[in-house]
């Protein structure tokens, strides 16, 4: 890439040239104010070892409960996706595809887009379709509510803590853990770097 | 103020909305034509398209649903015989008597506060672009980034209705209950997200430059 590439501001449409930012600083829009670009090091592996980490924790969090609810001698445990079938059950079909797009579907599938192109891209290769599917993986990042399921997670426990006894389980760790790697590795992640590596005809 | 260079509009440039790759718009263009990013194949508009009248229109559906989402009932709770139907505020307040404020301040600001004031930013936004006003434009520009970044933490509601159900089902013992309430509130959720997307914030940025002209 050339050094100074021109653009136009994506939110005031100002034409300017874009300096890169020293390492860790971020380019600022000087009419808007809005980040134009962060500056990452070794924004590629950092995201891919990040995504692998976030794939492993992910399938924890899904694989074993997360709560246990005991009250009278009797116990409830609740895994990520008996929520969404539990809601299903109640007739609350649109809460539970709601439920289940936002907390599995978009994670998983961004995870494993992250991997489908940082992978080969570490081996040297470009992946196929690679300008359609990290198009797909940045229009599906508004869709993505791990950390604020957390939250749920957490109001849940405080608000049943009187009622009965609440047990944690061992997806919940890894569920805890999953917020700052899925941060992590949004925060590594160096968007430029990627579209620099799709080849076309301009 | 010291005038700004063009936009990039004014040069018959399109910045990429995915890629930010710059491109050359072809003469007269004017939306009738699609055209695409040659690098990521993105669909290329001077302007989102239809952004005002997209934007109320999610706005004023939002407001609609905002009013079931808050009178009726988002869960009922089972428990030893007794049915309780709990809205959003009488959860709140809950909350507040049992002396778990910090709690109850969470989630009246998560569940009330942030839908709210968000379509009131998206209201005052949509209207002081349709009057060309040029007052502040850079804090209007940061309103709007407020805007889009906290709206997805109102779902925690709905994520906490979801808990409560999978957690407790018990019989006669204690079972929860999501109610209809619950399914109007993630719609405004969801439409406010939808609403802060369609939102085109060049757009304040424009009539600045009308008024220089």
């Amino acid at each position: 890439m050339n050094q100074q590439t021109r653009i136009a501001c994506h939110e005031c449409d100002l034409l300017q040239q874009l300096k890169p930012p020293p390492p860790g600083g971020c380019a600022r829009c000087p009419r808007c104010g809005a980040v134009l670009h962060r500056s990452k090091r070794n924004s590629l592996n950092r995201t891919l070892a990040l995504s692998l980490a976030g794939l492993i924790l992910f399938m924890i969090a899904n694989a074993f409960p997360f709560l246990a609810f005991e009250m009278q001698g009797q116990i409830t445990e609740t895994r990520l996706f008996t929520g969404v079938t539990d809601l299903y059950h109640q007739g609350m079909w649109g809460l539970a595809a709601l439920v289940l797009f936002t907390t599995i579907i978009v994670p998983a599938v961004q995870l494993m887009l992250m991997l489908y192109v940082l992978i080969p891209i570490k081996l040297g290769r470009t992946p196929g379709h690679l300008a359609g599917v990290f198009r797909l993986l940045q229009n599906l990042t508004p869709w993505g509510m791990m950390e604020v399921f957390m939250l749920g997670i957490l109001v849940s426990v405080v608000k049943l803590a009187g009622m009965a006894t609440i047990v944690p389980g061992l997806a919940l760790w890894a569920f805890g853990l999953l917020i700052f790697v899925l941060a992590a590795a949004a925060a590594a992640l160096d968007p430029h770097q990627v579209w620099e590596k799709v080849r076309y005809a301009p | 103020m010291k005038p700004w260079p063009p936009s990039a509009v004014h040069q018959s440039l399109i910045g990429c909305p995915s890629c930010e790759l710059l491109c050359k718009a072809p003469a007269r263009f004017d939306g009738q034509i699609r055209m695409r990013c040659p690098r990521c194949g993105a669909t290329l508009h001077t302007r989102k398209p239809n952004s005002l009248a997209r934007t109320w229109a999610l706005v004023i559906a939002a407001f609609i649903f905002y009013i079931p989402a808050n009178i009726l009932p988002i869960m009922t709770v089972t428990s030893l015989g007794k049915t309780q139907s709990d809205t959003i505020m009488s959860g709140v307040a809950y909350l507040l008597l049992h002396g778990m404020w910090p709690l109850a301040l969470l989630i009246f600001f998560a569940s009330v506060v942030v839908p709210l004031l968000k379509l009131m930013i998206l209201i005052y936004l949509l209207i002081s672009v349709q009057l060309r006003s040029p007052w502040r434009p850079r804090d209007r520009t940061r309103l709007y980034r407020i805007t889009e970044a906290v709206g997805r933490w109102s779902m925690v509601d709905i994520y906490v209705v979801t808990i409560l159900v999978a957690l407790v089902h018990l019989g006669n013992l204690a079972a929860i209950r999501a109610e209809t309430g619950a399914v109007f509130f993630g719609a405004v959720v969801v439409i406010t997200i939808f609403a802060a997307l369609t939102f085109d914030p060049r757009l304040i940025w424009d009539s600045l430059e009308k008024n220089h002209e």
